[in-house]
C-alpha cells in the first residue's frame, strides 16, 4: 500500500483503529464510523487528531457536529464503479466546510483520480501496482479542460464564460 | 445551430487523448478488461454479438451538412458503407475495428463531433424535440438548454459513475415529441404567469424491463435554476440509488421505492442547501448560447405555394409524401420535412453513406444546413420552403428517400436486435421488415392511419415498445422466439403504457396478429377520425383480445 498526498508519496502517520479497539492518547488514528459514534463522548473538547473512515451509504447528517473536529476523513470505495464517495466528498467539502485530509481509499484507480481531485480529495491510498507506479511517475490520466466549478482551483481563462475552466 | 469554440475543441482533442492512452495502456495489458470497459463505454465502444459497435453523439439529434458527410465517410472508411441512427438520436457504427476507434474519434473531433457518455452509467446524451426551433407549437427552442446540460454534465467529476445510466430529454412545446415522461429526467419549456420562462419538470420514467411514467415534481423552475436543481437531483440520485442490482438501479425504481413524497422532500433539501450561486444560469450565458440557435432569416412567403399545389395536384405520390412527411413550420410557407429512414422493407433508421450524402446536399441547398435525427429513427430537415418541396422530392425519390409513410403503420422503431444486439433475445429487424412489406404505404397504410408501432427484441425495451400504439417484445422461450404484443401506449404529452393483449405469437404468427389488431380497430373505430390510439382508450383491450384469441386455432394466420 502507497500513500500520495498532494501528488507526493509519503508515510502514512496514520493507522486504521480496529473496532472495539481503545484509541492511544496520541490519536492518529483512523476510528471505524459505528465505533466512533460509541466512542465519541469520551474525546468531548479533546483536540488530539483523529481520523474517520465513512463507507458509501453513510448519512453525514449523524457526525454533523464532529466533522470539523477530524484531521483526516478516509472516504471508502469498496468498488472503483461505486461513485457515492464523489458526492459525499463534495458533501464534506461544500456543506460541512471540512479542510483537513480527504482520503481516498479502496479501489483507488489512475483513471479515477483526477474526478476524485475535483471533488475534493487531496490523499489517495493506492494498492493496486500500476496506479502506483503511475503517480510515482507523476502520471494522472485526465483532461485539462472542464465544464464544472469543482473542489479545486482552476484557474479561469480569459474571460470564460460560466464555469468553464482550463487548467494553468 | 451550436459551434465550437476553442475550448469545446480542447476538451474533445483532451478527451480523444485520454481515451487512445485507455486504449493503448487496454492493448499493453495496464487495464484489465474489468477496469477498461467503464472507459471504453463513456466513450461509446460495446462489444456486441459479433464486433465493436461505436455509438456517435448527435446531440439533442442536430447535425450540419459538413458533420452528416463526415459520417459517410467513417461509415465508408471503416465499417461496411452505412450506419444506423437510434432511438437516442445518435449513430451507430456496428462493425468498426478496435484499433481504428482512436482514429474514427480523430475524424469526428474535425467536424465538431464525439462519442463522450453515449453509453456507461454517466449522464447521456441529451435528447430535443426534433422540431425544435421549427416547429409551429413551440414556445420556446430547448436545444440551448440541451447544450447547456450537455455542457455541464461532460465528464461530470462527481457523476461519472453513478448507480446507473441517466438520460435527459428536454421539450419546448405542449406537444411532446421527445417522450419526455419516460426519461430519467424530462424538462417541458413554460410560462409563468408573468410571461417568465421556465421548466415543469418530470424525473422518474423509464422504459426497460419496469417501464414507468415519470412524474411530475415541478410546475416551474426558474431558467436561472436549471443546472443547480439538476445536480441536486443527480445528487440524490447518486448517494441513494441502489446498486446492488442493476435491473434496480434506474432513478424510477429510486423514486417508487422511497415514494414520491420523500423523493421530492429529498430533493428540495438538497436543492435548498446547495451553493445556487455557483451554478446558476447567468441570463447573458443563456443568451449567447441561444445565439447560436437563432433561426435562420427565412424569406417572407405567403402561406400557399403554387408550385407545391401545382405538383400536388398531378402527382398522387408526392401529394401522399407531403400530407405525411410535412409538419407546420413557424415562418408562413415553410414547413418541417421528415425523411423516412424506414423505407418499405428496409432495416428501420439504417442510412447508407450515399444516402447520408444525398440528405447532406439536401440540407446545403434548400435546408439552411441544418438536419435532425429524431428518436423516431427518421432523419428532418427542420427549414424547408415548401416551394423548394418538389425539387427535394424528386431527389429523394433517386435515392429512395421519399418513403411517405411518416406516423404511418410502417414507420416503425426498432431496435437492433439479435441480428446485432448481445442482450437480445429475439431478432426484432426482420419482424419490422415483415409488418413493413405487409401494409406498405400505400391506400392501406392511409386507412388505418396515425399508428406507431415499435419493436424490442429484449425486456431492455430500446425500441421503446412499452410507449408503442402496438408494442412488440421479441422473447425467448424455450429456444424459440416468441413476440408479446402491448397495445395503447403512448411517448406523447398524454404517455401511457401498453396493456399486454395475452400469450405471444410466434415470429411466423406475429405479423397475422397485427393484421388482426388492425382489422378490429378500423372496424370498431368512430370514422377515420378516431386514431388507434384514441379509439384503443375508449374500446379497452376486450375486442382486441377476443379477435387475437377467440379465433379458429390459428386458421386464418
Amino acid at each position: 500500500m502507497a500513500l500520495f498526498k498532494n501528488g507526493v508519496e509519503m508515510d502514512d502517520a496514520w493507522r486504521s483503529l480496529p473496532d472495539g479497539e481503545a484509541a492511544p492518547a496520541s490519536g492518529h488514528v483512523i476510528f471505524p464510523f459505528d465505533w466512533w459514534l460509541e466512542e465519541r463522548g469520551a474525546f468531548e473538547g479533546s483536540n488530539v487528531p483523529l481520523g474517520i473512515r465513512i463507507e458509501p451509504g453513510t448519512d453525514l447528517n449523524n457526525i454533523a457536529a464532529d466533522i470539523k473536529r477530524f484531521s483526516v476523513i478516509a472516504l471508502a470505495f469498496p468498488k472503483y464503479g461505486d461513485g457515492r464517495a464523489f458526492s459525499l466528498a463534495r458533501l464534506l467539502r461544500e456543506r460541512y466546510g471540512y479542510k483537513g485530509e480527504l482520503r481516498a481509499v479502496g479501489e483507488v484507480l489512475s483513471d479515477q483520480i483526477q474526478l476524485m481531485q475535483r471533488c475534493g480529495f487531496d490523499a489517495f491510498e493506492v494498492t493496486d501496482a500500476i496506479t502506483a507506479k503511475a503517480l510515482r511517475a507523476g502520471r494522472i490520466p485526465g483532461v485539462t479542460h472542464f465544464y464544472q466549478p469543482s473542489e479545486r482551483t482552476e484557474t479561469p481563462v480569459g474571460v470564460r464564460p460560466w464555469t468553464r475552466v482550463s487548467k494553468a | 445551430m451550436y459551434r465550437y469554440d476553442e475550448f469545446d475543441a480542447a476538451f474533445v482533442a483532451d478527451r480523444v487523448a485520454q481515451f487512445s492512452d485507455q486504449v493503448k495502456r487496454r492493448l499493453e495489458g495496464e487495464l484489465t478488461e474489468d477496469q477498461f470497459r467503464p472507459h471504453r463505454l463513456m466513450n461509446g465502444v460495446y462489444l456486441q454479438l459479433h464486433a465493436y459497435m461505436l455509438r456517435i453523439a448527435v446531440p439533442y439529434g442536430t447535425l450540419s451538412a459538413r458533420q452528416m458527410r463526415k459520417l459517410a465517410f467513417i461509415a465508408r472508411e471503416f465499417d461496411k458503407g452505412y450506419g444506423h441512427f437510434t432511438t437516442r438520436q445518435n449513430l451507430q457504427f456496428n462493425w468498426p475495428a478496435l484499433k481504428d476507434i482512436p482514429a474514427v474519434l480523430t475524424h469526428l473531433a474535425e467536424v465538431e463531433m464525439h462519442a463522450i457518455q453515449t453509453s456507461g452509467n454517466c449522464i447521456r446524451n441529451v435528447t430535443a424535440d426534433h422540431f425544435a426551433g421549427a416547429a409551429a407549437d413551440e414556445i420556446e427552442d430547448p436545444r440551448p438548454y440541451a447544450e447547456i446540460l450537455r455542457q455541464w454534465s461532460s465528464i461530470h467529476p462527481e457523476f461519472t459513475f453513478l448507480p446507473r445510466k441517466f438520460k435527459l430529454a428536454l421539450t419546448g412545446a405542449p406537444a411532446d415529441r421527445a417522450a419526455i415522461q419516460v426519461h430519467d429526467i424530462g424538462y417541458q419549456l413554460t410560462k409563468n404567469a408573468s410571461g417568465e420562462t421556465g421548466f415543469i419538470v418530470y424525473v422518474g420514467g423509464g422504459q426497460g424491463r419496469t417501464p414507468m411514467i415519470a412524474h411530475k415534481i415541478k410546475d416551474f423552475l426558474p431558467v436561472g435554476d436549471l443546472v443547480a436543481y439538476t445536480q441536486a437531483i443527480v445528487r440524490v440520485y447518486n448517494l441513494d440509488g441502489r446498486r446492488d442490482n442493476k435491473y434496480k438501479a434506474r432513478i424510477k425504481i429510486l423514486v417508487h421505492e422511497m415514494g414520491l413524497e420523500k423523493f421530492m422532500d429529498a430533493v428540495e433539501a438538497e436543492f435548498a442547501a446547495m451553493n445556487k450561486q455557483e451554478l446558476k444560469l447567468p441570463q447573458a450565458e443563456v443568451e449567447r448560447i441561444q445565439a447560436y440557435f437563432a433561426p435562420p432569416a427565412l424569406p417572407s412567403k405567403s402561406v400557399r405555394s403554387e408550385a407545391l399545389e401545382a405538383r400536388r395536384a398531378t402527382d398522387k405520390k408526392f401529394a401522399s409524401f407531403v400530407e405525411n412527411n410535412v409538419s407546420p413550420h413557424k415562418a408562413p410557407g415553410h414547413g418541417v420535412l421528415t425523411i423516412s429512414l424506414k423505407a418499405i422493407g428496409a432495416i428501420p433508421g439504417d442510412a447508407s453513406a450515399e444516402q447520408m450524402e444525398a440528405v447532406a446536399d439536401l440540407a446545403e441547398k434548400y435546408a439552411h444546413d441544418e438536419i435532425r435525427v429524431s428518436h423516431e429513427q427518421n432523419l428532418v430537415l427542420p427549414h424547408v420552403a415548401l416551394d423548394d418541396l418538389p425539387a427535394i422530392y424528386d431527389e429523394l425519390v433517386k435515392h429512395k428517400l421519399a418513403t411517405a409513410n411518416i406516423g404511418l403503420i410502417s414507420d416503425i422503431i426498432c431496435c437492433p436486435g439479435l441480428d446485432y444486439c448481445s442482450l437480445a433475445t429475439a431478432r426484432s429487424i426482420p419482424v419490422a421488415q415483415r409488418i413493413s412489406e405487409h401494409f406498405g404505404e400505400g391506400a392501406r397504410a392511409a386507412e388505418i392511419g396515425a399508428m406507431k408501432i415499435k419493436i424490442s427484441g429484449c425486456i431492455n425495451a430500446c425500441g421503446h415498445h412499452h410507449v408503442g400504439h402496438i408494442g412488440i417484445l421479441g422473447l425467448e422461450r424455450k429456444g424459440v422466439e416468441t413476440y408479446q404484443i402491448t397495445l395503447g401506449g403512448s411517448g406523447d404529452e398524454t404517455c401511457s403504457l401498453g396493456d399486454i393483449t395475452g400469450p405471444g405469437f410466434s415470429e411466423h404468427d406475429i405479423v397475422g396478429a397485427i393484421e388482426t389488431i388492425v382489422d378490429t380497430y378500423v372496424a370498431q373505430r368512430r370514422g377515420a377520425g378516431e386514431d388507434f390510439l384514441t379509439a384503443y382508450r375508449r374500446l379497452g383491450m376486450a375486442p382486441f383480445k377476443k379477435a387475437l384469441y377467440e379465433r379458429d386455432k390459428g386458421a386464418d394466420i
